[in-house]
């Protein structure tokens, strides 16, 4: 008889072995943090975001802590598609973990012909369209709206757009900085996502009074870590009441403890994003964690605790 | 690579606002090459929440130890701690000073610091001084008060001079006049030493002895700073420009040739 894993988790079309990824931005292409943590014990990961050119990023100071926080603004850094696809994807095949790519476009043309490129990387099994980023102006932004993700119309196009390009699991991240979230969940469900991630960072900014300039080179920054936790519980608990495909949680996990909270309002799955910078060897660490939090409390599969909060 | 508790052996006071912390430590960590740091995290919790690099600064009989100054909320509870207390320590991390090329037994090093610079270059004074190298060590510190450091060089045979900003100790002037010096006497000399520099503070500083080492032809090292958010080079918060394009200070510094930096002004 086969044997049941208790952590099992499905989200579209991927069967993960437990509940625990790692967030975009936070784990680089998988094997720079591979060197701290078993990757292989993990769910997946989620790669740094990738943009169709490269981009050089944000001035320095790109990092600055706040109280159980920090800031960042490191502006979506990376070699740009071909890259991904001529270089870093051979060590992603090496990895022994599910590969999410993360990805980010000026643009509909832009989201299109890179989900339409990643579709034919047999490493990557499924794509997290970031539409949330704090640090970089999309050219879809409109007056209106700084992100795409704080346009249900705009996210809806974005997904419908990179939904006839892949038939990889397709997940939407999503921004807290919004005035109801449900309405992007939604669209992004409606629009054909297999998932939503939530929540990205909040907009943050931080003042070196001494000089009267923030403290970020660029001025506003993303807010992470264990100060955004119970925003982030608030917006799952909001998008669980509304949508039918699977969350993932994260923003500010820090111990299975955490995960645990975030299935209970709606989570099927986290991301472990801030925690990996200070605890790089944590997330396996979590999943130990988890293995004998199901054991120790005969729990068959830990799905049962998915919106399990009794409001 | 583990993060482990680390008992704290020692926490002393050596200067106004300047610590030396010696910690228990395991193989790995006293194998740390001069040059190369750890990643403390102060307390347990959010309060600091990430960990803050600190340079290798000697290493004794199963203790290293780091030299750091009091610059804000971290570092003022790791003054705090007492002896028999734990931190957590992820390290040695990066790279550190490049030795494999330190010439002949006439070279000179000399190791240049400004302010809590000095820290990594104690570890790299020790390392030559057991190979039986001349070293030269310049202290810079704006007043008397801010020159740190300069008996614990002397004790293991290195000649020192100091500059102090208002002149208060040494050399009235920035280190880096005090290197010119020194390599501006060397090019009137029928026989020339062969000189090597390594040099660790701020930017700017590190920026002038950078062009100091170009334009008298001397391999010069620097230890770059810079704020790091993970120190194993998955945040990418400390970018670098470089001749062969972008690198990080954590995971491919903190010591770069200097001149294979783009400075900026």
């Amino acid at each position: 008889m086969e044997k049941i894993n208790p952590l099992e988790i499905r989200i579209g079309k991927l069967k993960l072995q437990n509940p625990v990824l790692l967030a975009s931005g936070t784990c680089g292409y998988g094997s720079e943090i591979a060197d701290f943590t078993d990757v292989k014990k993990l769910g997946g990961v989620v790669t740094k975001t990738i943009t169709l050119k490269p981009r050089t990023g944000n001035p320095v100071p790109r990092i600055v802590e706040t109280p159980s926080g920090m800031l960042n603004s490191i502006g979506l850094e990376n070699k740009g598609l071909e890259d991904f696809a001529a270089v870093k994807s051979r060590e992603l095949s090496k990895l022994g973990t599910e590969v999410i790519a993360s990805i980010a476009g000026d643009n509909i043309k832009e989201f299109s012909a890179m989900a339409e490129r990643l579709s034919l990387l047999t490493c990557v099994s499924g794509i997290e369209v970031n539409l949330s980023c704090p640090n970089v102006l999309h050219g879809m932004a409109s007056r209106t709206y700084k992100l795409i993700a704080q346009d249900a119309r705009a996210t809806s196009d974005v997904v419908k757009a990179v939904r006839k390009c892949t038939k990889k699991t397709l997940i939407v991240k999503l921004s807290p900085n919004v005035t109801d979230i449900k309405e992007i969940a939604k669209a992004a469900e409606n629009a054909g996502a297999d998932a939503v991630s939530a929540i990205n960072t909040l907009f943050g900014l931080s003042v070196n009074i001494k000089t009267g300039k923030p403290n970020l080179a660029r001025g506003a920054g993303g807010l992470s870590g264990p100060a955004v936790k119970p925003v982030a519980l608030y917006h799952i608990k909001e998008i669980y009441s509304c949508v039918k495909i699977p969350i993932i949680g994260m923003g500010g996990i820090m111990s299975f403890e955490d995960v645990i909270e975030f299935m209970m309002c709606g989570a099927a799955c986290v991301q472990i994003g801030t925690c990996n910078f200070i605890h790089p060897g944590e997330s396996a660490e979590i999943v130990r964690n988890l293995e004998e939090f199901v054991k120790g409390r005969k729990i068959k599969n830990i799905s049962s605790l998915i919106g399990s909060v009794k409001i | 690579m583990k993060e482990y508790k680390a008992q704290i052996l020692s926490n002393i006071k050596v200067a106004d606002g300047y610590y030396v912390l010696c910690f228990k430590a395991g193989k790995a960590q006293v194998n740390a090459a001069p040059g190369q740091f750890f990643n403390i995290k102060v307390n347990e919790g959010g309060s600091p929440l990430l960990r803050r690099p600190f340079g290798l600064h000697s290493v004794s009989d199963g203790g290293v130890k780091i030299l750091y100054k009091i610059v804000g909320n971290a570092t003022e509870m790791l003054a705090g701690k007492a002896p028999g207390e734990y931190i957590n320590v992820l390290g040695p991390l990066g790279k550190g000073f490049d030795l494999n090329n330190a010439g002949t037994k006439n070279a000179v090093h000399i190791l240049a610091g400004g302010g809590h610079g000095i820290a990594p270059l104690l570890a790299l004074a020790e390392n030559l001084r057991k190979k039986r190298k001349n070293v030269i060590v310049l202290i810079g510190g704006r007043t008397k008060c801010h020159i740190v450091g300069e008996i614990m060089f002397k004790r293991i045979g290195c000649r020192v001079f100091v500059s102090s900003d208002d002149g208060s100790a040494g050399y009235k002037g920035r280190v880096s006049g005090l290197l010119d010096d020194i390599l501006a006497k060397n090019e009137n000399k029928t026989k020339k030493t062969a000189y090597f520099i390594y040099a660790c503070g701020p930017k700017p500083m590190l920026r002038t002895i950078a062009g100091l080492g170009m334009i008298y032809g001397v391999p010069t090292q620097v230890s770059l700073e810079e704020y790091l958010g993970c120190g194993i080079g998955i945040c990418v918060g400390c970018p670098v420009e470089t001749k062969a394009g972008r690198k990080l200070v954590c995971k491919d510094g903190p010591v770069f040739e200097a001149g294979d930096i783009i400075w900026k002004k």
